[in-house]
């Protein structure tokens, strides 16, 4: 190994980045979560200034509330220029029902449910053998999607959560069946975004792509975000299947070897009952929260949801037909 | 290969207290077998933005795959689509999130051999640096100088060479020096200023999260260290550059005010009425003169909200609504600007495309352009030539087929304020989209 010749090279490219660094940077630069928010306002903008129909989904789950939430201060001091859309699966907790009923009163919004159950009932859906509905949504999203002539759809979906989603675009075409194309999809450049679409098309848009879980729940704490009481820690009558705590209630019944005991659990992500788990947990705020979710060695979806378990190509198999 | 699962450096513990994070974006590119999925799984990895499920689900697949019991095949954490697992290519752009204390960063993960310069120009577009990967042993192919050279156009404000596989080359200070000479030639050749050049092992992790000693005739920076001290293009300095504000829409609530605000506040906002927009460029305080292109009507901004909140001042890039002292006539497509910046108005201007779309560009054809929030009717009046970006010199053309990068001559049917790329990426970029089935067809840089 020789030393000399090069070393002239090399520290030239060190001093090159201490220069950069040191004169050019502006004091009190925005935080990643100002510039998140920033990017996510300007394409909640986008959508509602180039489509006539947006909707946004509304589950009450933490992701949507942050884009409604976004919404709010798009339009201030204006109200939210668009509807919510629940895909009401009939499995959900009730008390995430009665945060959505109270966030869409408290402003002023309208909601438009699409019911899982009433597919189910007339057999237009067949339920699964496994009895999850999660993936019975699609239908009941898309025919609610033509029924509202919605041209575009916002959704709280994060590149961090799933490998296929980490393909995704921010807004992202769909053709008349809901279906995503991921070889063929628009190149996002700049932040110059593409809506245009043919009629039957929609778009999808994802104005929280960027962001992590992490930045979710940090902006939830540093905006003082009301949440639905189970993100929280708190006890509930729990029995453990797939390595889970799943929820005991009407559409999740444990089995006759399947214990049931009193824990203290709190859920990362809000989904039916009869799919999702929660995690042990003493997090009662968000500042504990926020410092459970920093050390954390588990995806939120690895840990609490038994749909994506199913194989490695779930959510894009989902996704391609349409599912958020 | 396998990974050393203990060494995690402690520099990776997230931050939830202190200074907030800064956001820095980068993509990585490089050619076949130079080790960038290996250099993306080291980054997460040590980052610890692989968590345990994650890892499970990569060590499975590998096993499955006949790798040796406990080595992973990276490329498996970012190939996220069916496809690209079956047939063992990257198709297209993946996003990857990991942190450091000081920083977020997002990664755009650029797939070298499948269109590539599609890949490379999204990947490039939003980065504040892109790290062009090299195999030490090969030097520099033409592979990399078409990276760079697409890297140059684009005026990526950081780039990187991370000449890797340093320990396939005996941690040799002298092949270094070659390859390092080889980048610098090229670079200098294409205009880039500010090139950073790094001997690493992605596999090995030298110099990749902290300086090697095995190669103590390099006194630069790690790798991930060069990322978290380099600024953001949004964090270099505002101040200097004048406003540009392009309009999104015009906020009216009028009756429609958001419920919970107090009667006299409701009174006093009675008659709001601002633009809404995301600051390209430069500061504005309440105050300032502002002017409105096309209008050409000037105007004082008597309220500023960010982020819907009331503020004096607001910077590039917040998303931001703006409120004048009287009237002015500014709809989306609008740009608000400092007064006495107003540029000029444009019908026809020389640009570079980067052809995108599978369909080739012919002279004549009709498109629209899309710049800033306005989108407006244009036809490509001319084609002048084709990069040859092997022989980084420009040829007679009389289309751009799809990977091509061509200088064109295009008409408008409406005033644009285009402002040349080379001073400003906002005010110099555009998309070319079909008029009739909304296909994105290419990006568009204007020339000086």
């Amino acid at each position: 190994m020789t030393l000399s010749p090069t070393h002239d090279v090399s520290s030239r490219f060190a001093r090159s980045t201490a220069e950069t660094t040191n004169e050019t940077k502006r004091a009190g630069a925005l935080s990643t979560l100002d510039l998140l928010e920033a990017e996510a306002i300007h394409v909640i903008r986008e959508v509602v200034a180039e489509f006539e129909r947006p909707v946004l989904l509304f589950s009450g789950g933490k992701d949507s509330v942050v884009v409604l939430h976004l919404a709010t201060k798009a339009f201030a001091p204006g109200r939210v220029p668009f509807p919510v859309l629940h895909v009401d699966t009939g499995h959900n907790f009730p008390e995430v029902l009665a945060f959505r009923d109270e966030t869409v009163q408290r402003l002023g919004i309208r909601l438009e449910v699409a019911r899982v159950q009433d597919y189910v009932d007339d057999g237009r859906l067949q339920e699964r053998a496994d009895g999850t509905r999660n993936p019975l949504q699609t239908v009941p999203l898309l025919d609610a999607i033509a029924a509202g002539r919605h041209d575009a759809v916002f959704g709280g979906a994060r590149r961090d959560e799933d490998k296929a989603r980490a393909k995704e675009r921010i807004i992202s075409l769909r053709d008349e069946f809901g279906q995503w194309d991921p070889r063929n999809q628009r190149p996002e450049l700049w932040s110059l975004y593409n809506g245009r679409h043919t009629p039957g098309q929609h778009v999808r848009a994802f104005p929280i792509s960027n962001w992590t879980e992490l930045d979710v729940w940090q902006y939830i704490e540093r905006e003082g975000i009301a949440l639905p009481p189970l993100y929280f820690a708190h006890e509930r009558e729990v029995y453990e299947r797939d390595g889970m705590w799943r929820p005991v209630g009407p559409f999740s019944p444990p089995r006759e070897d399947e214990a049931v005991e009193v824990r203290t659990v709190r859920y990362r992500t809000v989904g039916d009952m009869s799919c999702t788990g929660a995690v042990e947990s003493d997090a009662a705020d968000l500042a504990a929260i926020v410092a459970e979710v920093a050390v954390s060695t588990l995806t939120e979806r690895g840990a609490t949801r038994a749909d994506d378990r199913l194989s490695e190509a779930a959510m894009e198999d989902r996704k391609k037909d349409g599912y958020f | 290969m396998s990974l050393d699962t203990q060494s995690v450096s402690s520099r990776f513990a997230r931050s939830t207290t202190g200074d907030a994070p800064t956001l820095f974006r980068f993509a990585t590119a490089g050619s076949v077998d130079d080790g960038k999925s290996t250099l993306v799984g080291r980054l997460l990895h040590d980052s610890k933005a692989i968590l345990a499920d994650q890892l499970e689900q990569v060590a499975r697949t590998s096993a499955d795959r006949g790798f040796a019991h406990g080595a992973f095949d990276f490329a498996l954490l970012t190939d996220g689509l069916r496809a690209e697992r079956e047939q063992g290519i990257t198709i297209d752009v993946a996003y990857r999130y990991f942190s450091t204390g000081a920083r977020s960063f997002i990664l755009a993960d650029c797939p070298g051999h499948v269109q590539y310069t599609r890949n490379m120009v999204t990947g490039a577009t939003t980065a504040d640096a892109v790290i062009v990967l090299v195999d030490g042993r090969k030097g520099v192919l033409e592979q990399t100088r078409r990276h760079l050279a697409v890297v140059a156009l684009l005026r990526v404000p950081h780039v990187i060479v991370a000449v890797n596989k340093i320990d396939l080359i005996g941690f040799s200070a002298d092949a270094f020096a070659e390859v390092a000479a080889q980048a610098e030639a090229v670079a200098a050749e294409l205009g880039i200023e500010g090139l950073h050049v790094l001997p690493v092992s992605a596999l090995e992790g030298d110099n990749i999260v902290d300086r090697s000693d095995r190669t103590p005739w390099y006194d630069g920076p790690a790798l991930l260290e060069l990322l978290e001290t380099l600024p953001a293009a949004d964090e270099l300095e505002q101040e200097l550059e004048p406003l540009r504000l392009p309009v999104q829409l015009v906020l009216r609530p009028q009756g429609g005010l958001a419920p919970g605000i107090a009667p006299e506040e409701a009174e006093r906002l009675r008659d709001y009425r601002a633009v809404a927009g995301r600051i390209a460029s430069g500061v504005v305080r309440v105050g300032d003169r502002v002017e409105i292109f096309p209008a050409g009507t000037t105007a004082t901004v008597s309220g500023i909200r960010s982020a819907g909140v009331e503020v004096d001042e607001a910077t590039a890039p917040q998303s931001v609504s703006l409120e004048f002292d009287a009237d002015i006539d500014a709809a989306r497509g609008a740009l608000i600007v400092s007064a006495g910046t107003l540029p000029a108005a444009q019908r026809e201007f020389d640009a570079e495309l980067f052809q995108l779309d599978a369909r080739a560009l012919t002279p004549g054809i009709r498109v629209l352009v899309k710049h800033g929030t306005a989108t407006v009717q244009a036809i490509v009046a001319q084609i002048e030539s084709r990069y040859d970006l092997d022989a980084l010199t420009h040829e007679p053309a009389q289309t751009l087929q799809t990977n091509d990068i061509g200088r064109v001559r295009l008409r408008l049917a409406a005033d644009l304020p285009l402002e040349p790329y080379r001073t400003s990426r906002h005010g110099g970029s555009f998309l070319v989209i079909h008029p009739s089935d909304g296909a994105t067809l290419a990006a568009g840089i204007v020339r000086d």
